[in-house]
């Protein structure tokens, strides 16, 4: 008899998981030949978790992040993010960026810059719309609504765009080196207070660097990219008790596990 | 303007300490007046200098007035001056205002369809290269004898900075803002209205100063063919009547006036790009 034909049923999107990849490849072509920027990266971030990207300069950390974030369209693979394709969840506004040099611009202040993701997007409703003072409250900015960017300080206008990228509501957080120009005290200072904000807000956070430091004490897992094509390397999960405090660096788990970080970034 | 951005980490640092406050301000105020009076003692310095040259060596007024004679002129003549100042300060300010407006929608265009560009900027450049002496008979031979052929050579003398700059302007947007954009999935009308036109806007100012003084120069240059009024005609007349103080204040007047619409742009701009101040110095 004839066998009837079982179709594979599409698979539900799985509420659990903020982003998938599957097998990931990324090129670019340029006039010196084609880049393999990302080679078959399988990924699962879940919901409400904290990853950080680590790896050597060209390793594709900011290339995987743009691809979450529907600014590259990857050569292979498949990617979703929220449950969609990258394109519906940045369309449904649930993604925030973060860029590495605040990417504000200079002609708004500080308090209009934060609410300039509520003014475009073709007037759409942003059901997840936080106030625009309570984040800058929630940043440390309050009295510094009405100044322009360039009589802010690196950290503050870093700050600025944190709290631009969270107005909207956004479900998935992706940063791209965004303490990587400042200096390390107040380098230190956002990651603690980076940690407060993904408390408070329940946001997914992907989060790329280049120092191993940063890494370990900002990740729940941290994921290691070797370069040239950037591919995992090794996923190592991070062990250090929460709420995390800076004098957390000094312990030996935490040395122990910056140690391996190093070795095996030593091989990328 | 001497700019004293404090770094944001300073704020809140402050101690009370009168006497050197009061001496900051003390030395700022003698700053600002420096800045005016040395101007003023230096344009004074000369006049007396030509003054006394016309006087000492007993020069012509036909070939050099003494700055009294031309005074004196502006003052009997004042009427008459300002009779023909009118119709070259219409032609300069229709000239700036079409030449510009013209010159930002083809930067708009030039945006949005590299085509156009490529096409048509050889042509601008090679317009722009013809002398405003010999753009000026064509214009004449072209619009008649009215203010038309006026106002036509001062857009044109406004039209290529403002196309250059204004292109550029809307065009060197940072990519990490065209990504914030996307990513805020703005349409194609806030790009353009909220990143592109701001970003343009000190480009714009820079070539909108420039313009400011070079179309009363167009208009000017213009009413020296077949005109009978006008600053121009003018100092045709006077430097064919051999009145030099006539030309002399004439060009004082003509001059001022110009003067006065670069400062009307540069106000604007203070105004407009307050957020830009901590760039431009």
């Amino acid at each position: 008899m004839a066998v009837a034909l079982v179709k594979e049923a599409p698979s539900p999107p799985i509420a659990a998981d903020a982003v998938v990849c599957e097998r990931i490849t990324v090129r670019f072509t340029t006039e010196r030949g084609t880049v393999t920027a990302l080679e078959n990266i399988d990924l699962e971030i879940p919901a409400g978790s904290f990853l950080t990207l680590l790896g050597p300069s060209g390793c594709g950390k900011s290339t995987l992040l743009r691809v979450m974030a529907d600014l590259i369209e990857p050569s292979s693979g498949r990617v979703a993010v929220l449950g969609d394709v990258p394109s519906v969840a940045r369309q449904r506004r649930e993604i925030g960026f973060v860029f590495q040099d605040a990417a504000l611009l200079p002609w708004r202040t500080a308090m209009e810059n934060v609410t300039l993701p509520l003014e475009v997007g073709g007037g759409k409703a942003l059901p997840g719309a936080r106030s625009p003072n309570e984040l800058l409250n929630l940043v440390g900015l309050s009295g510094w609504e009405d100044a322009y960017p360039h009589e802010l300080s690196g950290g503050m206008r870093q700050r600025v765009a944190i709290a631009r990228a969270l107005v909207s509501g956004p479900r998935l957080l992706l940063m791209d080196e965004p303490f990587g120009a400042l200096d390390e005290i107040t380098r230190d200072r956002l990651n603690e207070e980076l940690l407060e904000v993904w408390r408070s807000t329940g946001t997914t956070i992907v989060f790329v660097t280049h120092s191993i430091y940063e890494a370990a004490f900002l990740g729940e897992k941290v994921l290691l990219l070797a370069a040239r094509p950037g591919r995992v390397r090794e996923v190592v999960p991070v062990t250090l008790p929460s709420p995390r405090r800076l004098a957390m660096r000094e312990t030996p788990e935490f040395v122990a596990l910056a140690g391996h970080l190093r070795r095996v970034l030593e091989t990328c | 303007m001497a700019n004293t951005t404090i770094p944001a980490v300073t704020m809140g640092a402050f101690v009370d300490d009168a006497e050197a406050q009061a001496r900051f301000v003390a030395r700022q105020r003698y700053l600002a007046w420096r800045r005016r009076l040395l101007p003023a003692a230096a344009i004074a310095g000369m006049l007396l200098l030509w003054w006394q040259a016309v006087e000492q060596f007993d020069i012509k007024p036909f070939i050099a007035p003494s700055p009294v004679v031309v005074a004196v002129t502006l003052y009997e003549r004042f009427g008459m001056l300002m009779t023909n100042l009118l119709p070259t300060a219409i032609e300069a300010v229709c000239g700036f205002a079409l030449g510009n407006i013209a010159a930002i929608s083809l930067a708009t265009v030039f945006v949005y369809r590299k085509t156009a560009e490529e096409a048509f900027f050889p042509i601008a450049v090679m317009v722009n290269t013809i002398p405003v002496v010999a753009k000026a008979p064509i214009l004449v031979l072209l619009l008649g004898n009215g203010m038309e052929p006026k106002i036509a050579i001062a857009a044109l003398i406004c039209f290529f900075p403002t196309l250059v700059n204004m292109t550029r302007g809307l065009r060197d947007v940072r990519s990490e803002q065209l990504e914030l954009m996307r990513i805020l999935s703005a349409t194609p009308r806030e790009v353009f209205f909220k990143l592109r036109v701001r970003n343009a806007m000190p480009y714009l100012f820079s070539a909108l100063k420039i313009a400011a003084s070079t179309a009363v120069i167009g208009a000017i240059v213009g009413e020296w063919i077949g005109s009978t009024k006008g600053i121009g005609a003018l100092i045709i007349q006077a430097t064919y009547n051999f009145d030099s103080p006539l030309l002399y204040a004439t060009i004082v007047v003509g001059s001022t006036f110009s003067a006065l619409f670069f400062g009307l742009i540069s106000f604007a701009e203070r105004r407009v790009l307050r957020w830009n101040v901590g760039q431009n110095t």
